[in-house]
């Protein structure tokens, strides 16, 4: 049998990193439906998952797919989907049965320009917003953003791992341009690789409650057929996991839903500095604009602006403190990121009185560094 | 005498219900509980052991099946119990998994799943409690609701027609093809336990009155849609598909229609991509 982790020095693109990070995260169930830019997963895991005894199956539709990967979540492993806007939006209704199931699994979306149809073949970040807030109700959520295929393996390790971690679904927000770029990607060996697995319950079958939480917020999860009888399902419930339709069991279940991730923020939150500590200018931006944002630094810097950059690694739960901590010693923020103001409105909210700008683009293309400066030069005029 | 006592009144089948969960949310009259009771009798008849069973169920009264078997049960999304039974189905294929749900569910906003997982003879017992319409919501009309009937949505009557569903069942590729109302029970019980021992993709549809939303406006009481399943049914084992529209002034044919033996979805994949089950046990293991 091969080696589930194919350890050495690969020159691939992102999508197909990303396939090679589930893998080596221990992925054993893929449902998916064919998107561009996010084909080359599905493809990639398609080849991949029989050689390691997982499963993969193309669906119907990415309904269906979010919501086989559910059921095979529940069989006990772990599970994945990819896609992009468009099925990103099918697979929402799904995502808010994840969340309240606190049934773990990563949903990969390469995003491309919307709305609708869009530029199927071109890079944007439109769909921040979306993550976080797409499917109904009132929920937190995990969502990283890679930016380099090296960082699209790491990541979707990270993912997995938290995903197992707190028993949520984890978003990878990537984008055409850093799926579809070949660079190198480094695959260390399988046991130097940390991964993390659901916690299973022990102790008494009758008693036990699938939705009781334990350390960090999180219960144990059982996989079907381990006996514990359990019952899954969207409606509100208690800890049992059965439906009581009342406003303290809704407050006392999404206390515990929000609690998970919100008191577990520093375990969560992963961001970089780059050139922070004397910047009176920040660039705030993560995914494929982050490389814009390190060129704008280094070109800002020769001009003699001082300007540095915090990418977001982590965009979901936004790292808020981090802005507000960071508006109290620069003159002003810079959001890049390819949207017309998704996560600036984020940086804005927290950035309080000092000013936040957007180098923005209505997407299909990477901010250039030269709008990023400009702002900047305009700024400090 | 104390002991004997609770023998005397233990219900045969208490081992499967979820007794916490009684009182069910069913209305009197309803036929969804004898539905119900007719699967949990093939479960138990099956003798397989209950932790080999999974129940789904999408989003209706019939869909709230799931929440009173005390199995592994999940209640799921509207239409998408059967992409989700799938996942479990694909990754644990040494389970037996059962959807219970309705006809609104199952082949309204799920039917595109329903089709698909005919087609790959996915190895798991679809049990439709079909009654003619949108239970849950207030007794909308359904794709199931017979032509001219009233409901909530089609006042002067529905203008549309209904689907014959043994039929788009036969034609998506279902290996396993039945039709009973809620009232034989025993046929029924016996018809889902031939479905649960058997392969392949096993489909069912179960007649069931609503009579809080669809009987009262169609001035029907529940003893005279029993009176109809009763009366103007006749079984006719290995009917032809194509003569199975629901019309009880002709008569409402039942039976079993189709019984196919042919590989599981789940069973030509493992033959196609392990061919010698590279991995199964050692790497398969969860957790
Ligand atoms: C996405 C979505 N759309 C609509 C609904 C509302 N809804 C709940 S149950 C139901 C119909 C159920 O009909 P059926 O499956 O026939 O079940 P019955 O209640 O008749 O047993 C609908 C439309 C929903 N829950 N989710
Ligand atoms: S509304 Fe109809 S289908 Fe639903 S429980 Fe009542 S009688 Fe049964
Ligand atoms: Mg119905």
């Amino acid at each position: 049998m091969k080696s589930q982790v194919l350890t050495g020095e690969h020159f691939i693109n992102g999508d197909e990193a990303c396939a090679e990070g589930a893998i080596a995260a221990g992925c054993k169930f893929f449902g998916g439906y064919p998107i561009t830019p996010a084909t080359e997963v599905a493809e990639q895991m398609s080849v991949r998952l029989p050689h390691v005894g997982g499963t993969f199956i193309q669906m119907e539709d990415e309904i269906a797919a979010m919501t086989s990967i559910l059921g095979a979540a529940w069989a006990g492993f772990k599970t994945m989907t990819a896609t992009s806007g468009p099925g990103f939006s099918l697979m929402m209704e799904t995502v808010g049965l994840a969340v309240v199931t606190e049934t773990p699994c990563v949903v990969v979306n390469v995003q491309r320009a919307g709305p609708s149809t869009g530029l199927p073949t071109q890079g944007a970040q439109g769909d921040m917003m979306q993550a976080r807030w797409g499917s109904h109700g009132d929920y937190e959520i995990i969502a990283l953003a890679p930016s380099s295929p090296q960082e699209m393996f790491d990541l979707t390790i990270t993912a997995f791992n938290l995903s197992e971690k707190y028993r949520t679904p984890v978003f990878i927000m990537s984008d055409e341009i850093v799926g579809h770029m070949s660079e190198k990607v480094i695959i260390p060996e399988g046991r130097k690789i940390k991964t993390f697995s659901r916690v299973k319950p022990t102790g008494r079958k009758d008693r036990f409650k699938p939705f009781q939480p334990g350390p960090l917020g999180v219960a144990p999860m059982p996989a079907i057929g381990d006996g514990y009888n359990v019952h899954v399902t969207g409606l509100t419930h208690n800890e049992k996991g059965y439906p009581v339709m009342s406003v303290d069991i809704q407050k006392e279940m999404m206390e515990r839903l929000l609690g998970k991730i919100r008191n577990n923020l520093d375990d969560i939150i992963l961001t970089e500095d780059y050139r922070l500590k004397d910047a009176e200018i920040v660039l705030v931006s993560y995914g494929v604009s982050a490389r814009t944002a390190y060129t704008a630094v280094e070109e800002a810097r020769a001009m003699g602006i001082r300007m540095g950059l915090l990418r977001l690694i982590t965009v979901w739960p936004f790292p808020e403190q981090r802005i507000r901590d960071l508006a109290k010693k620069v003159k002003g923020f810079i959001t890049v990121e390819i949207n017309m103001g998704q996560i600036s409105r984020e940086v804005q909210r927290c950035a309080g009185i000092v000013p936040s700008f957007i180098a923005g683009h209505t997407g299909g293309a990477v901010v250039p560094p030269d709008d990023v400066l400009k702002i900047a030069k305009e700024f400090l005029a | 005498m104390k002991k004997n006592e609770t023998e005397i009144m233990a219900h045969p089948l208490e081992d499967l219900v979820r007794m916490e969960r009684i009182p069910h949310i069913w209305c009197p009259g309803c036929g969804i509980g004898s539905v119900f009771t007719s699967c949990l009798s093939a479960i138990k008849q099956s003798n397989i052991p209950y932790n080999q069973f999974t129940m789904v169920s999408g989003i209706g009264c019939s869909g709230r099946g799931a929440g009173y078997i005390n199995i592994d049960s999940f209640h799921t999304t509207h239409g998408r119990a059967i992409p989700f039974a799938s996942g479990i189905k694909m990754a644990r294929p040494d389970l037996n998994v059962i959807v219970f749900s309705g006809d609104g569910d199952l082949f309204a906003i799920g039917g595109n799943h329903f089709i698909h997982a005919a087609r790959r003879n996915m190895d798991m017992t679809v049990v439709c409690v079909n009654n003619l319409t949108y239970g849950m919501t207030g007794g909308q009309v359904a794709a199931t609701t017979p032509h001219k009937a009233k409901s909530a949505t089609t006042a002067a009557g529905n203008s549309e027609t209904p689907f014959n569903l043994p039929l788009l069942a036969y034609a998506s590729g279902a290996t396993y093809v039945a039709r009973w109302t809620m009232l034989h029970a025993r046929d029924l019980a016996d018809s889902i336990q031939e479905a649960i021992q058997r392969r392949g993709f096993s489909f069912i549809e179960v007649l069931s009155p609503c009579p809080i939303n669809y009987g009262r406006r169609n001035k029907e009481k529940t003893l005279e849609t029993l009176k109809k399943y009763h009366e103007n049914t006749i079984v006719k084992n290995g009917a032809n598909p194509a003569e199975l529209d629901v019309d009880f002034n002709k008569g409402v044919i039942l039976g079993k229609f189709i019984d196919i033996d042919r590989p599981t979805c789940d069973e030509l994949y493992r033959k196609m991509y392990w061919p010698q089950e590279q991995g199964t046990a050692e790497n398969r293991k969860t957790g």
